[in-house]
């Protein structure tokens, strides 16, 4: 007697109802506030508005909450709400010139004009559990300045300084108006404007990977950090019936700049050569992988080989990069193919009556 | 989210008329141009990738108040996915739905084309995951648009006639490639080659959206659909050599279901609709015994 599958319905209900249950975890422990989300795991905030394309803390917070942590379900959660959202203005673009400096280094130089300014970093932290955080209740020791040194001074980019003496690729001004990967279908071959703009918001694992490949020799780029900044911009947006530009808020970014060895090509005279990053939030290891890759991806502008390497190849990148797209297309198999595994299994079973049949007449 | 109104909070269907708009506009050039696969700027959904996306926005683009919405997962209403999904469009558009296939005007299916014929009026929209025939001979979307803009799918011949060098026939089970009205080649989505024939001059709309990879296309009514082949190795369509188990039905795709760890097995109608409307009909299959009261 067969029992149809019925009953996806009430299954469905039930499994979210779990999930909800699952979420909160033991009711005896307080819940988490989105406020604690987004002032204590601000980096996993940051890396939700980067991958998710939306500036917004408290949604992030909002969506790793609903997520039990699982960051790319917040992504996800935040993509599809932003994609409902609609576009009132496009900003003037982000001054990064006049960033409010929270942490500023260059590899390049020893010092130089803004100074060197680490920040709030785990760089030279020893990674040591500390388990004087497991107690709770304790506020850090006082003293520490919580903004850069400098607040209100321009602080000028490192490759402007190698500009000067012509050693480093001219970057002339742009206005094109930028592609939208998010209102217009990918098409390739893209410019680098389209690619920075898939990589800002592209998984930060893969991002790094790639980055890591190009360092071990995939599409070597001897790159340099010249410069990574993290602060706060302000975004402006023209008003058209004032006829100037309001300001509307200030956004945190993450931006790298490196600075590449090159010794010139058929058509490119020896000199450095860039690659750049730029992330919402402060996300570092993002902002340094992605200006790897971007340097990587321009081969063929600069004219030096392709030599097949997985970072060098636009395509591979930007098709494989989001993980929205990635995580929804891989997890899909768990989705029911039993049309499909019953038309291979009557093929299968064809071909092997067929090779039987044929071994038993050789024999 | 169950306590917010999806009908203030969002617009009918979901997607706002803009983006209703683009997709309808890839979807009229998708008919005017047969199997041409046409970009369109695929939207984050509230699904994931992979999960019908495509499809989900072409239904929505296609839906108006009036429509009878039909939603089907390897055939059957009831697959989880397929609960979702219409569950989705009874939340944001508020429309009737039914199982039935004569009566739905808009169908939304994954990996089947419904054993009832379709009729003039009707919508039959595919889920697809990788709507590029040449895809797994060929990797790079910059290469496979250029084969078909110069109609050049000698490499797809290649492949076919190396499975019958080597199996003694075309080993494609399912998304068994076509060729539309002479001209483009199209994957028909993961359907079993056995709904192939269907494809060809249906008088129903067949629209196919791949959502990841933003693509729409499209067979305008009483459009010819060739599924390739050789000559001498003429397509041909295969299921499982049983009758349904449910109820009788000789003509219809079958699922296989195992029913205990001895090797015991029954075969059902994929489609529940058409294998329902012939018990309905008083047709009995091999083990058809009426459920039991109280069962589920």
């Amino acid at each position: 007697m067969y029992v149809a599958v019925k009953g996806g319905e009430r299954a469905i209900d039930n499994a979210h109802q779990w999930l909800a249950e699952e979420r909160r975890g033991d009711p005896s422990v307080p819940e988490l506030t989105i406020p604690q989300i987004r002032e204590q795991m601000r980096l996993a905030v940051n890396r939700v508005m980067a991958e998710g394309s939306l500036y917004d803390p408290d949604l992030a917070a909002l969506a790793i909450k609903q997520a039990r942590g699982d960051l790319i379900e917040a992504v996800f959660l935040i993509r599809a709400y932003r994609t409902t959202l609609p576009r009132l203005a496009a900003s003037r673009p982000v001054d990064t010139g006049a960033m409010v400096i929270d942490r500023r280094i260059s590899a390049t130089f020893k010092d130089l004009p803004g100074g060197q300014v680490l920040g709030p970093t785990f760089d030279y932290t020893h990674r040591l559990l500390d388990f004087a955080l497991m107690a709770e209740g304790g506020a850090p020791a006082p003293g520490a300045p919580t903004t850069g040194a400098s607040p209100t001074a321009h602080v000028p980019h490192v490759t402007g300084f190698l500009n000067r003496d012509g050693l480093i690729e001219a970057a002339s001004p742009d206005d094109t108006p930028p592609p939208d990967l998010t209102r217009q279908p990918m098409e390739l071959p893209a410019g680098r404007a389209l690619r920075l703009q898939a990589l800002a918001r592209a998984d930060e694992g893969f991002v790094l990977s790639m980055a890591y490949s190009t360092q071990r020799g995939y599409g070597r780029t001897h790159a340099f950090v010249g410069e990574l900044r993290i602060g706060r911009v302000a975004v402006e947006v023209d008003i058209p019936e004032l006829g100037f530009a309001v300001g509307i808020g200030e956004i945190e970014l993450t931006e790298c700049e490196t600075v590449n060895q090159f010794r010139g090509s058929k058509t490119e005279p020896p000199q450095f050569t860039r690659g750049y990053g730029l992330v919402p939030g402060q996300s570092e290891r993002k902002a340094i992988a992605m200006s790897l890759v971007d340097r990587a991806l321009r081969w063929q502008e600069l004219g030096e080989d392709f030599t097949g390497a997985p970072a060098q190849d636009e395509e591979f990148v930007l098709m494989h990069c989001d993980n929205i797209q990635a995580t929804g297309f891989l997890e899909h198999i768990k989705l029911p193919h039993y049309v499909d595994f019953q038309a291979e299994l009557e093929l299968v079973r064809k071909l092997r009556a067929e090779a039987q049949a044929m071994q038993e007449a050789a024999e | 989210m169950s306590d917010l109104s999806p009908q203030d909070a969002y617009n009918f269907a979901y997607l706002d008329e803009q983006t209703k708009r683009m997709i309808r506009r890839a979807i009229l050039k998708g008919i005017a141009v047969p199997g041409c696969q046409v970009p369109f700027a695929s939207r984050e959904m509230p699904m994931p990738y992979g999960w019908g996306t495509g499809g989900v926005q072409v239904t929505a683009a296609c839906l108006v108040p009036e429509d009878r919405l039909k939603v089907i997962d390897q055939g059957a209403d009831d697959t989880t996915n397929a609960v979702s999904i219409r569950r989705f469009f009874q939340r944001t558009a508020g429309v009737a739905t039914t199982g039935a296939t004569g009566e739905a005007t808009v169908i939304q299916t994954r990996h089947r084309i419904p054993e009832t014929p379709l009729t003039e009026g009707q919508i039959l929209v595919f889920q697809v995951p990788i709507p590029e025939p040449l895809r797994f001979l060929e990797p790079r979307e910059t290469e496979t648009r250029k084969m078909h803009e110069l109609e050049e799918y000698g490499l797809m011949h290649v492949k076919l006639y190396e499975d019958v060098a080597r199996h003694g026939q075309i080993a494609t089970a399912y998304a068994y490639p076509v060729k539309v009205e002479g001209r483009y080649v199209m994957d028909p989505s993961p359907i079993p080659k056995f709904d192939n024939p269907k494809l060809s001059g249906s008088p129903a709309i067949q629209l196919f959206g791949a959502g990841r990879e933003q693509r729409i296309y499209a067979l305008p009514p009483w459009t010819g659909v060739v599924s390739l082949d050789f000559d001498d190795h003429p397509f041909e369509t295969s299921k499982a050599p049983h009758d349904c188990d449910l109820c009788g039905a000789k003509d219809s795709y079958l699922d296989e279901v195992i029913t205990d760890d001895q090797g015991g097995r029954m075969f059902v109608c994929s489609d529940t609709d058409y294998c329902a409307g012939r018990r309905a009909r008083g047709m009995k299959g091999r083990l058809w015994a009426p459920e039991p009261e109280g069962a589920a």
